[in-house]
């Protein structure tokens, strides 16, 4: 029948097709990979999502605005009361009809900063959660710096590290290298970068400031698409329709062609 | 009962009667639709065209509601996008469809184009088609290179800044020129307004205006087809091609299972990789435009990036520019730099097939190394292909002097 013949290369070049368009983007997707930590975070996971914004609303939202994200919104997705909201998580705003904006001016925290601290609501859209998750995890001891602390993923970063009181303080050994004789050190390079050393423990053990960071990583991957769920969901049903569809428009087709010859 | 009612006339067969006498609604219904004939043959790669069409009333449509919420200020835009994507209702898919469609628009557009160069749409008696065909693209290119503009993110102002500036490499006007097309010394809020303006007043009138006359065109001319025999040479005594069928019914239902199976990617893409891992949206897009912050890297979208790394492979800017223009440029003469009589690759010479195969592949190359940094190697790579790119213009050319293909069939070939 003809139609097979139709429908069969069809298929073969829908298939060549979508590989074309797609192979680009596995040979983007590598590189500077090997300082990234996988997040591993879940943003159908509740729990985690209203941890994470009460992290981030203790320990962000002094310098770092959020200021696209609507209070309401906030509570609606993250399943809270408006009680809980106002008592937990908003210390500015008044009415959860605002967005969460901070207090400090912009002109005060680039005199304080060197620059102003960026509003977080799509940082994990435009740095990936794994870089988000990773950032906060690489804060290391650095006496060279204004905050005492370096980034191995910003090195020279304002930013000093925030968390120290829950992760502790950590110190980053880089390999030395040896050209001629002469041995050279390396310092905040992410090249020659090893490993950290704890040498002073936290308030929380590594595994509990881990699902901190990711709980955290988790609010901000909400923040930056809180759509995301709703999208998946509704594509599917999208999808499953339009294929019902094509089971008639096919039949159709099949039909009206039928005589020609 | 009235005495002048006819029996077995409906009020609509009325209806219709009293508007056909003021406008000619089935006349053209007829011309264009159910009277209007094409190949029976035609294949995979005729349903570019309809898909483009779907994809403007998709661009049209999405458009009209993302301009009721998005506001064209420099302090406003990056805001109002964010604003649309979680407090208006739907929003989010108002401007996933918009944002896809964009990307969608390009490539059904380019496979459209390919199709042309596949069966030799752009010849004799199809010429006009072609480069109407060719004003849609340049007036495409136009709409999504100043809408990319109005989010207002880093990618929006850098992008728009790097290609503004490339007027600035054309002697003596250069400078000037530059600063008209911004209306400022700089891309600015000035510059962001009038964007807006081109993006949802002008450009897409032309483009709508352009589509009608390039279906008019094609309706004069009929569709070229898999074969590049011209039905019209074979009639019936009833004057109907005896190798065509109707577009009404024949191709409006085949052509509805395109759109069904197009409609199926386009919702994947909406609905589960709205970034299109960064190609579709860029990563950098997300943060908002800095004026003080030049990226690292700057890269068009993916569409652009063809002539983008055109533009980087030659050292001299107004060398680059030249080129990047005469890329485009080049593919108005197609009709006539393609001397071939036969129109159809199925009945040419191994010669076009392999140079057409060169051409896509420089194309698609370009393409992935626009996206990437210039340097090194890749300067290399894209000065080969650039090279490739223009030479199959000279080639084709001198090579369809003398081609020797196979023979044409006086019927379409049809196995039904």
């Amino acid at each position: 029948m003809m139609n097979n013949k139709f429908i069969k290369p069809v298929a073969l070049k829908i298939v060549a097709f979508a590989i074309i368009l797609i192979a680009p983007l596995y040979a983007s997707a590598s590189g500077g990979g090997a300082l990234l930590q996988h997040a591993g975070n879940d943003v159908a996971d509740v729990a985690s999502l209203q941890r994470g914004a009460r992290n981030f609303v203790n320990y962000c939202m002094g310098c770092h605005s959020a200021k696209y994200i609507r209070f309401s919104k906030l509570r609606d997705d993250l399943q809270l009361s408006d009680d809980q909201v106002q008592e937990n998580l908003m210390f500015g705003a008044k009415t959860s009809d605002e967005l969460m904006e901070i207090s400090m001016a912009p002109a005060d925290a680039e005199r304080w900063f060197g620059q102003t601290p960026p509003d977080l609501t799509l940082i994990a859209r435009s740095r990936g959660t794994d870089w988000v998750y990773s950032f906060l995890k690489s804060f290391y001891l650095d006496d060279r710096t204004a905050t005492g602390t370096n980034n191995l993923l910003l090195p020279g970063a304002s930013m000093p590290n925030v968390l120290w009181a829950l992760q502790g303080q950590q110190e980053a050994v880089f390999h030395t290298t040896e050209k001629d004789g002469v041995v050279t050190e390396h310092f905040a390079e992410a090249s020659y970068f090893e490993a950290f050393e704890l040498v002073e423990p936290g308030a929380m053990s590594p595994e509990a400031f881990d699902q901190f960071v990711r709980d955290l990583v988790n609010f901000l991957d909400w923040a930056g698409t809180p759509e995301q769920l709703e999208r998946q969901r509704l594509g599917i049903w999208v999808i499953l329709f339009l294929f019902v569809f094509l089971i008639f428009a096919y039949l159709l087709k099949v039909d009206v062609w039928k005589d020609v010859k | 009962m009235s005495s002048v009612e006819v029996t077995g006339e409906s009020q609509g067969t009325r209806l219709l009667a009293w508007i056909d006498a003021r406008f000619p609604l089935s006349k053209m219904m007829r011309e264009h639709a159910t009277e209007y004939y094409a190949g029976k043959n035609f294949n995979f790669w005729y349903v570019f065209g309809v898909l483009a069409f779907v994809v403007l009333i998709i661009q049209l449509w999405t458009g009209i509601f993302l301009t009721m919420n998005y506001k064209p200020a420099a302090l406003d835009a990056f805001a109002s996008v964010e604003y649309i994507m979680r407090d208006v209702e739907w929003g989010w898919l108002i401007r996933y469809m918009h944002s896809t469609g964009a990307s969608a628009f390009f490539i059904v557009v380019y496979l459209h184009m390919f199709r042309a160069m596949l069966y030799g749409s752009y010849k004799n008696p199809r010429e006009l088609l072609w480069l109407i065909g060719m004003l849609i693209y340049v007036a495409l290119m136009a709409e999504g290179f100043l809408g990319y503009l109005l989010p207002w993110g880093q990618m929006s102002y850098w992008g728009a800044q790097v290609i503004i500036s490339l007027f600035g490499a054309i002697p003596v006007v250069g400078d000037p020129l530059v600063e008209w097309i911004r209306g400022d010394y700089n891309i600015s809020d000035i510059t962001l307004n009038r964007f807006f303006a081109l993006h949802v007043i002008a450009v897409p009138l032309a483009l709508v205006m352009l589509v009608v006359m390039h279906i008019l065109a094609l309706h004069e001319t009929g569709s070229n087809n898999p074969d590049g025999i011209e039905i019209k040479a074979n009639k019936g005594p009833d004057g109907i091609p005896l190798d065509g069928i109707a577009f009404h019914p024949f191709y409006t239902a085949k052509d509805l299972v395109a759109i069904i199976i197009f409609l199926i990617l386009f919702s994947a893409v909406i609905f589960f990789a709205p970034e299109m891992g960064g190609y579709f949206l860029e990563h950098a897009n997300f943060e908002p435009a800095n004026v003080l912050k030049t990226p690292e890297h700057i890269a068009p979208v993916w569409y652009f990036t063809p002539f983008y790394a055109i533009l980087r492979a030659i050292p001299d800017k107004l060398g680059g520019v030249v080129l990047m223009g005469g890329a485009i440029i080049v593919l108005f003469f197609l009709p006539w730099i393609d001397r071939s009589k036969v129109k159809s690759i199925r009945y040419r010479g191994w010669g076009y097939k392999g140079a057409l195969a060169v051409f896509s592949l420089s194309f698609l190359v370009l393409g992935v190394l626009g996206t990437l940094p210039a340097e090194g190697v890749y300067t290399t790579l894209a000065r080969i292909f650039t090279f490739l790119y223009f030479g199959f213009f000279v080639y084709l050319y001198i090579y369809t002097g003398s081609e020797k293909g196979k023979p044409v069939p006086e019927r379409l070939t049809y196995h039904g």
